[in-house]
């Protein structure tokens, strides 16, 4: 998608996020997932190259949409930003909650995290409240067996009420499990009974006071439920939205304020007040996730998860010496190895100018076009990628490799302190490092 | 004696040695930090374990919920726990 008049006219600003259905029949899935969980890998793996990413109208939160095809439906993924929560927190937090509450998604994909399975699943369970029609993916498999993880997904099914598959992203053929449910989910053969969010029991009596009312005035295209919550939680930001969509403000209503009022002051005497209900919301899905984990996941490794492979290269003592030398080690690999390469280069190319040049002498033409497009340009660019090419065709591939290993992590954390000093912060280190590669 | 000391002192999560557990209490820290620590699902009741110290000793890593996380000092201060 090139730049329309769409795309950028003002009404990018108030419009909602535009999905380009290939096909007016195509299904809508929203894939949210924590940050960090696979899940791009599992959004790529299952659309290719069908793929575009736009800005959230108004905001720069940018959205990938991708198409790709089931058995029985095609379907329209739209990627939303990677959060650990939909309470709307942040930009993307509310980016990802406005689009899967108001953007009428068919159904939702939940990328897990296997080994992190408690926190996953707090916003699994969040994104169930709102969706019903929700497919739980358990990603990463294959790295939580290596650390001892097992996770019962029948059980965990079960437990949930909606599907939920297994998958390790970087197998392809992992992901067409995820197709198959959908085709099975928007078919109507799986009828999900998503697993309800329990809240202590104050909270649960302020939503039931309100929930019938928004019922009343609002349906139950979104769950009465979920917005009754976010209304006695003082959610201005999703009264603009529920305006926006509905074409009427909850806060506007007299009859909702007033239920809203007498809901918060039975909280108040039950010793809830505004200011710490978002803490006890967040505790309760907290503690729901938690219980669902416990039942279906068992994890002799869970006190492996520091290793004793951690302990050594955080010491005091072999925490800085293994990174320098490893640092060492890498630069010196980079800097000696690209040599050759870097000779081969060049001479392969300045041998390919010599010849481009004779063939303009051939050609007849100019000198000056000679000096301009071979002695200017090509000498140039041939220069450039001789250099730069083979130490960077080196360096990166290797610090990908730590990456893959961990190592970077304990390398931020490591030098967390010292960055700080200078009111910067470990993670920099890394960029520092990339920097120095390319001096 | 020591009971005592544990019930009148507030202890927090800095305080805590390695290989040490607790249980928080409260946050007393507020915006962005307090969202960020909810996120990664440290509230009242979660089991914290200390796993160890950075070379400088001040990003520690604790073992919240399954994940370890590495914490500063000046914001695991915020964090009100107490013993097991």
């Amino acid at each position: 998608m090139g730049l329309t008049a769409k795309s950028t006219g003002s009404g990018v600003l108030s419009s909602d996020i535009h999905v380009e259905k290939g096909n007016p029949d195509d299904r809508v899935i929203v894939i949210a997932g924590n940050p960090n969980v696979g899940k791009s890998t599992v959004f790529n793996g299952l659309t290719g190259l069908h793929q575009h990413t736009g800005n959230w109208p108004g905001k720069t939160v940018s959205i990938a949409q991708g198409a790709c095809k089931g058995r029985e439906f095609s379907y329209v993924l739209v990627d939303v930003p990677g959060t650990y929560s939909l309470l709307a927190h942040s930009v993307e937090e509310e980016v990802a909650r406005n689009f899967i509450c108001f953007g009428k998604p068919d159904a939702a994909v939940v990328v897990c995290d296997a080994t992190c399975l408690e926190r996953s699943l707090n916003l699994a369970l969040q994104v169930m409240e709102i969706c019903p029609k929700t497919l739980i993916c358990v990603n990463l498999l294959d790295e939580a067996k290596r650390k001892n993880i097992h996770i019962d997904l029948g059980k965990l099914e079960k437990c949930l009420g909606v599907p939920v598959v297994g998958t390790s992203a970087h197998k392809k053929s992992s992901l067409k499990k995820i197709t198959d449910k959908l085709d099975e989910l928007c078919g109507g053969k799986i009828i999900p009974e998503p697993r309800q969010l329990r809240y202590i029991k104050p909270i649960e009596q302020a939503v039931s006071i309100v929930e019938p009312i928004m019922k009343k005035h609002l349906g139950n295209v979104i769950s009465a439920r979920w917005l009754a919550l976010r209304i006695i939680d003082n959610d201005s930001l999703l009264a603009e939205e529920i305006e926006r969509f509905f074409g009427k403000n909850p806060n506007d209503i007299s009859e909702v304020s007033e239920t809203v009022e007498s809901a918060k002051s039975l909280l108040a005497e039950n010793g809830i007040t505004s200011d710490c209900l978002k803490d006890r919301i967040v505790s309760c899905i907290l503690l729901n996730a938690e219980e669902v984990c416990d039942e279906c996941a068992c994890c002799e490794g869970c006190r492996m998860a520091f290793s004793r492979a951690d302990k050594i290269l955080t010491s005091r003592a072999f925490g800085y010496p293994i990174m320098l030398l490893m640092l060492l080690m890498i630069f010196w690999i980079t800097i000696v190895g690209a040599n050759y390469p870097s000779e081969l280069l060049s001479t392969a190319l300045f041998w390919l100018g010599d010849r481009l040049s004779e063939l303009i002498t051939y050609l007849k033409a100019p000198e000056w076009l000679n000096g301009l497009l071979i002695d200017g340009a090509y000498r140039v660019l041939a220069w450039v990628v001789a250099v730069m090419l083979p130490p960077m065709a080196i360096f990166f591939p290797m610090f990908t490799l730590l990456e893959d290993l961990g190592y970077l992590p304990r390398v931020a954390y490591n030098l967390d302190k010292p960055f700080c000093k200078c009111k910067a912060c470990g993670k920099q280190s890394l960029t520092m490092c990339i920097d120095t590669i390319s001096l | 004696m020591t009971e005592l000391n544990e019930l009148t002192e507030t202890k927090r999560l800095c305080d805590i040695a390695v290989g040490e557990n607790a249980v928080v209490e409260r946050l007393t820290i507020h915006g962005s930090m307090r969202r960020r620590m909810l996120d990664i699902g440290l509230c009242d009741g979660t089991v914290v374990e200390c796993v160890g110290r950075s070379p400088m000793g001040d990003p520690s890593a604790y073992l919240i919920r399954g994940a370890v996380i590495a914490i500063r000092d000046c914001d695991s201060r915020c964090v009100i726990v107490r013993g097991i």
